[in-house]
């Protein structure tokens, strides 16, 4: 078929040196630029098949893991916003959008329209690592990281630095902002000196990286004032957590104490978790014994932690067992299991975004050099094959780590 | 196909230009997919609502591959080097869960499984 196909373009084969763009067509390729094209897009598509295997793994990590614990992530995902996710899948799936819209604009020689579309992918790109930015650090103030470091408590520290105390945010969030902040001025600045200079070229494209980087406080802002309307205050999504968390334990106990809307009667006031520090020295699954020896502490809700221990192992025999009701026990120790394949997926995620901006940055720079033509587009389509890779990607991962029932 | 691509090129180009009101609708019934797999979340009986949140996804996943990513113009053999590696991803992990209930013994063995052995690390946390 691809045979095919390439030797059907011969006859126009001639007409390339017509056209001011032949520098782009390489000369290994008889089959002209359809040729070279082709055999690119074979290549992009190679290379994402080796993504989703990639990704495979830790998809298999997810549901081996869900599939032997299921327990765990009924009680893990409650510490997800499912709006906050929602929002960063609409701000994905727009930036499909208009990468899609791109690519079709270099197919028709727009290169003004090509640098505009990708741009606004860009921003996208950098908005949803805003909006991540938010809930990783939200996250990591509230003591909710990977299951050696789990470490859950209410409400969040007061911050140390003076830009926290000053904003009144994370600190967390204050260390991720640090290098989209040098970059913004680095990327202001050089935009600023290329205009001094006058290099229209490098004064847009620079001009356009820092905007790119203002999409990421843009997610900030907009993260931020969402947990702000959220929760009316310092806290945010994971507020919401310990509610049902105790609303779980209460049950066990003396029956429904609390409606998930923020009133909480806070039974367990004791942070539960505060002796999972220790855990990365040992083996994750011996742990558990000292964590049910602490959980004694908890109040009555944690009476029968011990038995529980060793009702775990039959949690393998019986999965019916497992949907009898919360442990609490098990809250403790092990939904940071969750947090370590949660981190681990979005992490890995992340990273495609920021490989996908490089990658957007490149086509930004050529697009302003105007270099797309009917005949010479590939880079376009196979760099916005690549994002709708990291979109599928994040459609998936979305209802698996967000909408958990 | 690459043959159809041919017929809306005015010239010998090489691409697809895929149309805008497309691309617009193709991106609002992703919009429309993603509320409804929000909306819906935690509304259905236990083993339903994972695969009906799965079924939305899936369907987005087939528009965005199919439009955004010109599957539906592209050459078979692209489609079938790319769909080829979501069989092996469900080889895997259809191997890997199926493998799962041969190692429950080691699990439930496990020194978890057993009265608390004397460690006495827990004084570190905080």
């Amino acid at each position: 078929m691809a045979v095919a196909d390439t030797h059907s373009t011969d006859d126009h084969h001639d007409d390339h040196h017509h056209h001011d763009h032949g520098e782009f067509i390489a000369h290994h390729f008889d089959g002209g630029a359809e040729q070279q094209f082709d055999s690119g897009k074979l290549g992009i598509w190679l290379f994402l098949v080796t993504e989703v295997l990639f990704f495979s793994g830790l998809f298999v990590a997810y549901v081996l893991y869900r599939s032997l614990h299921p327990e765990i992530f009924e009680q893990a995902h409650v510490f997800l916003d499912k709006w906050l996710g929602g929002l960063n899948t609409v701000v994905l799936l727009f930036s499909s959008l208009t990468m899609a819209w791109a690519v079709r604009c270099s197919q028709l020689e727009r290169n003004k329209a090509v640098s505009f579309f990708v741009l606004i992918t860009m921003i996208c790109a950098a908005m949803f690592l805003g909006v991540k930015a938010i809930e990783y650090s939200h996250k990591w103030d509230m003591g909710i990281l990977v299951r050696s470091a789990f470490d859950f408590h209410e409400g969040h520290p007061e911050p140390q630095t003076a830009i926290g105390q000053s904003l009144h945010i994370s600190d967390y969030l204050v260390y991720l902002s640090v290098i989209p902040t040098i970059l913004l001025v680095g990327f202001a600045v050089a935009s600023v000196a290329f205009k001094v200079m006058g290099n229209q070229h490098q004064y847009a494209f620079w001009g356009c990286m820092a905007i790119t980087v203002g999409g990421y406080f843009l997610g900030v802002v907009g993260g931020h004032i969402y947990m702000d309307v959220t929760d009316g205050g310092v806290g945010g999504h994971a507020q919401n957590a310990p509610v049902v968390l105790y609303a779980q334990e209460a049950e066990q106990d003396d029956g429904p104490v609390t409606a998930p809307d923020g009133t909480v009667p806070h039974e367990s006031p004791e942070p539960p978790a505060a002796e999972e520090g220790d855990d990365a020295e040992a083996g994750d699954e011996d742990e558990g014994h000292e964590d049910d020896g602490h959980s004694h502490e908890e109040g009555d809700a944690h009476s029968h932690a011990g038995d529980e221990s060793h009702a775990e192992g039959d949690h393998a025999h019986d999965e019916s067992h497992v949907h009898h009701g919360p442990d609490p026990t098990k809250f403790h120790r092990d939904v940071g299991v969750f947090f370590s394949i949660y981190y681990c997926m979005t992490g890995l995620h992340a990273i495609h975004i920021i490989a996908g901006i490089i990658a957007l940055a490149w086509i930004l720079w050529r697009s302003l050099l105007g270099h797309w033509r009917k005949d010479y587009f590939g880079p376009v389509e196979y760099v916005g094959l690549y994002w709708h890779l990291v979109d599928l990607i994040w459609i998936f991962l979305f209802p698996m780590l967000y909408l958990i029932d | 196909m690459a043959d159809n691509a041919h017929d809306h090129d005015h010239e010998h180009g090489i691409g697809h230009p895929a149309p805008v009101k497309l691309l617009l609708g193709v991106f609002f019934a992703l919009i429309v997919l993603t509320i409804l797999t929000v909306v819906t979340a935690g509304q259905f009986p236990k083993p339903f609502g994972l695969w009906i949140a799965m079924a939305f996804a899936t369907a987005k996943a087939a528009l965005v591959m199919l439009f955004f990513m010109h599957m539906f113009w592209d050459k078979p053999f692209n489609i079938l080097a790319f769909m080829s590696s979501l069989l092996f991803v469900a080889l895997f992990i259809g191997m890997t869960l199926m493998d799962s209930s041969h190692y429950k013994v080691d699990q439930d063995s496990f020194p978890r499984g057993e009265d608390p052995v004397p460690v006495t690390t827990t004084d570190s946390g905080g």
